[in-house]
């Protein structure tokens, strides 16, 4: 085990683990987060999503020690003062989620395609969600969430 | 003090601590069946109003129903339905449900009958509770109850608005102490009757779900998310070949790692359990386990599935159906034969099985998203010897359950392990467990030859099914889960299981339809099990029947619409639900919304890379009916097949929500078109070998339609009348897509696709067959 220092959400905390954990395991059991969620462990669906350094990164094959000092920001993180982030009101205007499960890293992968790209063209959504996996198949809300939000931007 | 479910249960004398700190699940409605209660956990009494309803001083109120919400937004429905009966406004209510401690057994979801079959009692319920309410209005104010309005909870003298009293000051901490009357849940009343179709308000209109809101913030307390003191985290470990015997097990190849706590097993049962889920991670891959393989294989490659189906002695065919004389094909001037197959298809749930057990205070309660929170109950309760009344489910959202997932089984588990244990206990199954080792939606192969008289009309059909689903496993049995199976404690006889046959309304004279159910050669401890899978059959069998009617409109010459409502048109009796004349309303209904133009398919081929073309296909499922037309662009160089768009026409009978449903058509037309062109379960002849989102494909963002039409019909002939019933709309969406993408794809190419799925390698190495 050892000391390992995260900043999630603006908060710093000092977790005891081992370095090798999966940093989705720390948030979840040791910081009591609940937006990253585990679906694969494999880096295949994007559940366990969560943004570092401006990208999305699945937290479910990084070593929690490979972000030891980095500035992570998970779902939870996204509403700033009280009010919820474009994206997630977007995402409540469209009613786009059925179960939800996998609609952290739909949102944080949104996030990440919006703030580098305000106004992304359809096939530039398609292209950069494409790895981003739901079985209950909400794609086509998804889609119309983000260019609603792109549609502001533009 | 406000009156909430715990001071019920406080005053019934059982004793109850508050859960801690959960103010999301409070806003969400789950906070009272979070509670932690020592137990024991009686059935709530159905035929008492206070097990359905609850008022607060406050004026709100809460319902507590005994169905499950898996993300189609039926708690939405119950409210809106429940709130417009009871005569209060929609955001004044909140809903509780599916834990068998404090709401009663409805039994979960399942069959997409919620509105369909348990809807009635809710609103009866609620109308009772509206009764009473008045009656109590009544003594207040000193007025007979045809003297009084009530709205959104305030009840008031109708010639003098000024003498008012609302529901709280009624009600609201008390008990209504009204018995109601029913031989079971679904027929449970008062004496109130319900509504018609045109008092009704809140119906009809489209609230937003509540359950959103927490699903986008990131507050929603999911069942992954509860933490217990003391629990522990659990891995299965499978036997590497299906059918496999445990021989021995090396603890020390574990007991070094961190945390270990204990290897478990039983029969061929394994799991490691350790204090940190990366150490049960760690440990589940570490553990030595030596297996013994069985003396023959299990089951045939999936390449070899179809032969194998084909030459398999059936376990079972009942009778065929049988109307007219069938024998009358040999008279027809043309013969149509074709073969079509859809190989297994999973769950493959987007979030793997999971459950926690506590086993506190001599009680069982699990924590778990299984969609018949009632069924897991009753299993655990009989597969540990544990009185019922000592076991709960506390019912929970959780990831895609569209049926017999293995949710239940990990359930099971957890509930094993905690008492083996003596601790909580988290099961956690791995992707490639829950991709391989999920229930599967049966095989099918189908025959159909269909014969037509010189006029092109349909005048005899012979549909012959096989379905590879013997053994098809039911819901939360205490001795056919896999924990049943692995222990050896499973049922001596395997279920029969069945195949299915057509569910159209075409009058064809001479028909014939028979079904034969095969069996793997493993049928018990197998990663190749069958269970329902959204629409159990539907999908299998309408691909077949629905791509047939248009091979046959193209022997015809004819266009494809016109050729079914003829079929449809050719009869004239109709059913209880209308079902032909609704049949007809929903297929011109698609045509009219996509700009169908009358032609016979295929369309002349263009030069260019990419074909275009449009099919149709159109299924019901109990009385609700469905057409859906797909638009397709083939990609002849890349074998590629995409949906540009799809036309639903949908009929359901009365409508609750309908942003809410259009949402959920949506969707359920998008993991039907997962299912037509990328899904299949792959094997070699010992284990499944799709085992995550690489080697089981799914639908992606890259495939979605660039547009989807959902029209929303009332195809009833009376469609105003005041009894217009809600029938069920979740699962009659998923059938008619497979064929409808198939029959657009012949459309574009003249290629007829007669096997699921339609990957990209598959549609090019059909089109070049065809020299396309």
């Amino acid at each position: 085990m050892s000391q390992i220092t995260l900043t999630v959400n603006g908060k710093r905390q000092t977790v005891d683990v081992e370095p090798t954990t999966p940093l989705l395991y720390v948030l979840r059991n040791d910081l009591g987060l609940q937006g990253p969620r585990f679906g694969c462990g494999l880096g295949q669906c994007g559940a366990c999503t969560v943004i570092i350094k401006g990208e999305a990164v699945r937290s479910c094959i990084r070593p929690v020690s490979a972000v030891a000092g980095a500035e992570i920001t998970t779902l939870e993180g996204l509403a700033a003062n009280g009010k919820l982030h474009p994206l997630q009101q977007a995402w409540i205007d469209e009613q786009v989620p059925q179960c939800g499960f996998c609609q952290n890293g739909q949102i944080l992968t949104a996030k990440v395609l919006l703030d580098k790209n305000p106004a992304p063209s359809d096939a530039q959504i398609r292209q950069a969600m494409a790895t981003t996996l739901c079985r209950c198949m909400t794609y086509y809300r998804v889609q119309a969430a983000i260019k609603r939000v792109a549609k502001v931007n533009a | 003090m406000t009156a909430t479910r715990r001071d019920f249960l406080r005053a019934s004398g059982m004793l109850v601590v508050g859960f801690s700190a959960l103010p999301a699940l409070e806003a969400h409605g789950l906070g009272d069946a979070m509670m932690q209660a020592a137990g024991p956990y009686p059935d709530p009494d159905f035929r008492q109003l206070d097990s359905w309803i609850v008022i607060r001083a406050d004026g709100t109120a809460t319902f507590y129903v005994g169905k499950t919400d898996l993300g189609q937004g039926t708690g939405t429905a119950f409210r809106q339905i429940m709130a417009d009966e009871l005569d209060i406004a929609y955001d004044r209510t909140s809903c509780v449900m599916g834990s068998t401690d404090v709401t009663v057994d409805q039994g979960g979801s399942g069959g997409s009958d919620a509105l369909q079959a348990d809807g009635w009692p809710m609103r009866r319920v609620a109308a009772e509770a509206r009764r009473v309410l008045l009656e109590m209005a009544s003594t207040r104010l000193g007025v007979p109850v045809t003297a009084l309005t009530v709205s959104e909870g305030v009840v008031s003298v109708t010639a003098d608005p000024s003498k008012r009293v609302t529901y709280g000051e009624l009600i609201g901490g008390k008990r209504f102490n009204v018995t109601l009357t029913g031989k079971n849940t679904d027929t449970t009343t008062g004496v109130a009757p319900i509504k018609t179709v045109q008092q009704l308000k809140i119906v009809g209109q489209s609230p937003q779900r509540y359950d959103i809101p927490p699903k986008v913030d990131g507050s929603l307390k999911w069942a992954v998310d509860v933490k217990l003191p003391g629990m522990l985290h659990a891995r299965n470990v499978k036997p590497p070949v299906a059918g496999a015997t445990l021989v021995s097990i090396d603890e020390s190849s574990v007991r070094g790692i961190p945390g270990f706590v204990r290897v478990v097993s039983k029969g061929n049962y394994v799991a490691v359990v350790c204090e940190r889920e990366e150490q049960a991670i760690r440990a589940a891959r570490q553990l030595k386990v030596n297996w013994q393989k069985p003396a023959s294989a299990p089951f045939p490659a999936s390449d070899d599935l179809f032969t194998f189906m084909r030459a398999a002695t059936p376990t079972f065919s009942p009778p065929p159906s049988v109307v007219g004389e069938p024998a009358a094909i040999g008279a027809a001037v043309t013969v149509v034969e074709a073969d079509y197959e859809v190989p297994f298809q999973g769950h493959t749930s987007f979030g793997p099985a999971h459950g926690l057990a506590d086993p506190s205070n001599d009680q069982m309660t699990i924590y778990s998203n299984e969609m018949k929170s009632y069924g897991l109950r009753n299993g655990v309760a009989q597969y540990l010897g544990i009185p019922r009344d000592r076991v709960r489910v506390v019912w929970m959202e959780g990831p895609q359950a569209f049926g017999r997932t293995a949710a239940g089984d990990a359930g099971f588990e957890a509930a094993f392990l905690a008492k083996e244990l003596g601790r909580p206990v988290r099961m956690q199954w791995t992707r490639q467990e829950e991709t391989a080792w999920d229930t599967k939606g049966p095989a099918y192969t189908v025959k159909l030859r269909g014969g037509l008289d010189a006029q092109g009309n349909l005048i005899a059909l012979d549909y012959e099914a096989r379905a590879a689903d013997h053994n098809h496993l039911g819901y939360n049995e205490h001795d056919s889960v896999l924990i049943a199976q692995l222990t050896n404690q499973r049922k001596a006889t395997p279920a029969r299981g069945g195949a299915s046959t057509p569910n159209d309304m075409y009058a064809v004279p001479n028909r014939r339809m028979a079904t034969h159910v095969v069996s793997l050669p493993l049928v018990w401890e197998t990663p190749l099990r069958t269970g329902n899978l959204r629409d159990p059959n539907g999908p299998q069998v309408t691909f077949a029947s629905e791509s047939f009617i248009d091979e046959l409109a193209v022997a015809a010459k004819a266009d494809p619409v016109a050729f079914r409502l003829k079929l449809l048109t050719a009869g004239t009796a109709d059913d209880r639900g209308f079902k032909r004349a609704r049949s007809i309303a929903v297929i011109e209904a698609a045509a009219e919304k996509f700009g169908w133009d009358a032609r016979s398919s295929p369309k002349a081929r263009g030069a260019g890379d990419i074909l275009t073309g449009r099919g149709i296909a159109y299924a019901f499922r109990s009385e609700t009916v469905v057409a859906q037309i797909a638009e397709v662009e083939v990609n002849r160089r890349t074998g590629r097949v995409w949906v540009k768009r799809f036309v639903c026409a949908h009929d359901c009978g009365l409508i609750v929500n309908p942003e809410a449903l259009t949402r959920a058509l949506e969707c359920g037309t998008l993991h039907s078109l997962s299912r037509a062109l990328h899904e299949e379960v792959r094997f070699d002849t010992e284990k499944v070998t799709s085992v995550d989102w690489i080697t089981h494909p799914t639908l992606t963002h890259a495939d979605t339609p660039e547009r989807i039409d959902i029209v929303l019909v009332n195809g009833d002939p009376n469609p105003e009348r005041p009894d217009l019933p809600h029938y069920g709309a979740g699962e009659t969406i998923c059938k008619p897509t497979l064929a409808a993408v198939a029959n657009a794809i012949f459309d574009a190419t003249g290629v007829r696709l007669r096997r699921v799925p339609f990957r990209s390698a598959r549609v090019l190495a059909a089109l070049k067959a065809a020299s396309v």
